[in-house]
């Protein structure tokens, strides 16, 4: 192994490559490179890039559990069995599962879409505001920092399923943590889940405690490779609080806060557990984010294969869209990454 | 509790402008305060604001947490009681109940076996990646380091399907390796993105040393660089490990029968839509939560650096 590593490098340098002698080059120099990189190249096709073009094949076709089977077996009087196709075996139907989703002829979809958009946009706005205004107090020098920080990272440490039961519990309706904290201020207690918006609101809440331990300690990160002496030269330069945020902490932070909001939103728009199991859709599936309606779509009831995969190609697409657009928005910016 | 005053001195340091005066001294936390105090002079009115917000903010933090863990304490009939309080007739029947008159200790070994599964593969197939993408230039690089950032968009939907048909061809439905490889799909693109930020951070003259020592790309990544970045394997396997130990989706669609089921999803059957057991619930999410948050606390630090190293430089 070792004798045919060196060789590239001990190899005279050639003047005037011919085609299949740059081919034979690029084999000797990289080959360690594709033979470190195979196994998960293999991992990515078999595993997901195999099932994803079935995924989109079969948004193109009317599977679901009921016309699954390619024939029919019955038991015969000799004890054998007779197999016949199946007249209702599952076919190509073209665009009709696009066509109905997005008419809302089955599922909601615009309403789903609708609900997926605030729930991302107010979580990662939360999840960065808090997150930032978190980190820069950390990062002043003050005293207990250390302590302040372990317990303010610790909503991160809880599995998230376990999160979404304890706040599911703190807004029970009848003994949760929140409603008694509102009767002994004096207020009606709210039945949480019987109401789109509350019911949205508790999600979101899950969420934002959630999502906020990683960006804090994400721009805290941030934060401390910005030089200090940019801070001390603005002051003597007369610079206010205000515009030595503006002017150097924002922008020492541009290339961190752009990739936490990029995965921050990335993460919450798939998010699946906390709408799964806090408001499990309630009321009636007013409260069903895309990923959670697309799902319960394909696994509850006659199962739907094929819509479930119609909506997670639809899922997909505004998912690259929106990072080709921010990529984009990025690279005009002069940030290239 | 070390690593948070370490990292805390290593804060200070980076912040302070006047570094080079006390490079070599380690000075206290009181003598630091004062003298940043004496610069950007902060009167109590303003300490007690800092203070009282990040008092307000670590409470909103550990509050559930904390109310979880005292309700696990408490009877049913407190659990579900109206009026507020604390404490009330401690117990530890819970406990008692889910660790022995439940499957919770099945639930924990196929979580176990899962998560643990999942991240020895993640690691074991993306450690060599990570390393290629970091340090090598060969063609269909950017188009995997891009792979790696799409696979991180892909919502549960449009893989859980396929994969569940191709499990229920294969007759995996129902099964624990079934679970492996669907969590395989996050977990190698994962692992590979976090480890290659590690090995960024990892500077090249080792393997060029290496390399004129005679090492191969191979031998220099396996006795050079795999060593030095231990403690990056460790988080990046700890945070595959935990993505596992958590998830839902394919737990509820995948596994049909109690014996098999993963705690993520065991859990639920605490609480069902009709005659749910909080107190129940509570015990088994503290005994869930506690070996998970301690190694976490050790590991985050590292973890984050890792995540948007990688996703800056790339």
């Amino acid at each position: 192994m070792r004798t045919v590593t060196a060789a590239p490098a001990s190899a005279p340098p050639d003047r005037r490559p011919t085609r299949p002698s740059r081919l034979r080059r690029s084999w000797d120099r990289n080959w360690y490179a594709w033979a470190m990189v195979l196994p998960v190249v293999i991992v990515l096709a078999v595993l997901i890039f195999y099932p994803l073009g079935r995924g989109i094949w079969l948004s193109f076709t009317n599977l679901n559990e009921a016309n699954q089977v390619a024939e029919i077996c019955t038991k015969s009087i000799t004890g054998g069995e007779v197999c016949e196709e199946n007249p209702n075996r599952w076919q190509y139907v073209g665009l009709d599962n696009y066509v109905r989703v997005l008419t809302g002829q089955v599922g909601r979809f615009w309403e789903w879409t609708g609900i997926t958009l605030i729930w991302t946009f107010v979580g990662v706005a939360f999840h960065y505001g808090l997150g930032l205004g978190l980190a820069i107090l950390l990062n002043r020098p003050i005293r207990g920092r250390g302590l302040y920080r372990v317990l303010l990272v610790l909503p991160w440490a809880v599995p998230a399923f376990v999160s979404a039961f304890a706040w599911k519990f703190i807004f029970n309706e009848r003994f949760g943590l929140a409603n008694s904290l509102l009767t002994g201020l004096g207020v009606d207690p709210l039945p949480w889940f019987s109401e789109r918006w509350t019911s949205l609101f508790t999600a979101i809440v899950t969420n934002v405690w959630l999502g906020v331990p990683f960006m804090m300690v994400a721009l805290l990160g941030g934060l401390q490779t910005i030089p200090g002496e940019l801070y001390e030269a603005a002051e003597i330069d007369g610079a206010s609080p205000w515009q030595r945020f503006r002017a150097i902490t924002m922008p020492g932070l541009r290339s961190t806060s752009m990739t936490v909001i990029l995965l921050g939103t990335i993460w919450t728009f798939n998010l699946f557990p906390v709408i799964f199991l806090v408001t499990e859709g309630e009321p009636a599936g007013e409260t069903e984010i895309l990923v959670t309606g697309a799902y319960r779509a394909a696994f509850e009831g006659i199962r739907n294969y094929s819509l479930a995969s119609t909506y997670g190609v639809l899922i997909l697409s505004i998912l690259l869209v929106f990072s080709v657009f921010y990529r984009r928005a990025l690279r005009k910016q002069g940030e290239v990454w | 509790m070390s690593q948070s005053t370490s990292s805390g001195m290593a804060a200070s340091t980076a912040g302070t402008p006047a570094a080079p005066i006390r490079a070599g001294a380690t000075p206290t936390a009181r003598a630091e305060t004062t003298r940043r105090a004496g610069r950007s002079r902060r009167s109590p009115a303003t300490s007690l604001l800092l203070h009282g917000t990040l008092i307000v903010a670590s409470l909103v933090a550990i509050g559930p947490i904390v109310w979880v863990l005292l309700s696990s304490f408490k009877p049913g009939y407190a659990v579900q009681s109206t009026d507020l309080t604390l404490v009330q007739d401690p117990t530890l029947a819970n406990y008692r109940y889910v660790l022995f008159d439940t499957s919770f200790l099945r639930w924990l070994l196929n979580s176990v076996i899962v998560a643990a599964g999942t991240m020895g593969i993640g690691i074991f197939l993306s450690a060599t990646t990570g390393y290629a993408v970091s340090r090598f230039n060969f063609p269909g690089r950017r188009p995997l380091m891009m792979v790696f950032l799409v696979t991180q968009m892909f919502p549960v939907a449009i893989l859980i399907v396929p994969i569940y048909t191709i499990m229920a061809r294969l007759g995996l439905i129902n099964t624990l390796p079934s679970l492996v490889i669907a969590y395989l799909t996050i977990a190698v693109p994962f692992c590979s993105w976090m480890l290659k930020g590690y090995f960024d951070s990892i500077p090249t003259s080792l393997d060029e040393a290496a390399a004129l020592d005679g090492c191969g790309p191979f031998a220099t990544f396996w006795r050079v660089v795999l060593p030095l970045a231990r403690p990056a394997v460790a988080v990046t396997a700890f945070y595959t490990f935990l993505t596992a130990w958590g998830e839902v989706a394919y737990a509820s669609a995948f596994i049909q029968t109690d014996n098999q089921f993963t705690l993520a999803y065991g859990l639920r059957q605490f609480v069902p839509q009709y005659n749910p057991q909080w107190e129940y619930l509570t015990a088994a999410a503290v005994l869930v939560t506690i070996p998970a948050g301690l190694v976490f606390l050790v590991a985050q630090r590292h973890l984050v650096s890792g995540l948007t190293a990688g996703g800056t430089k790339g």
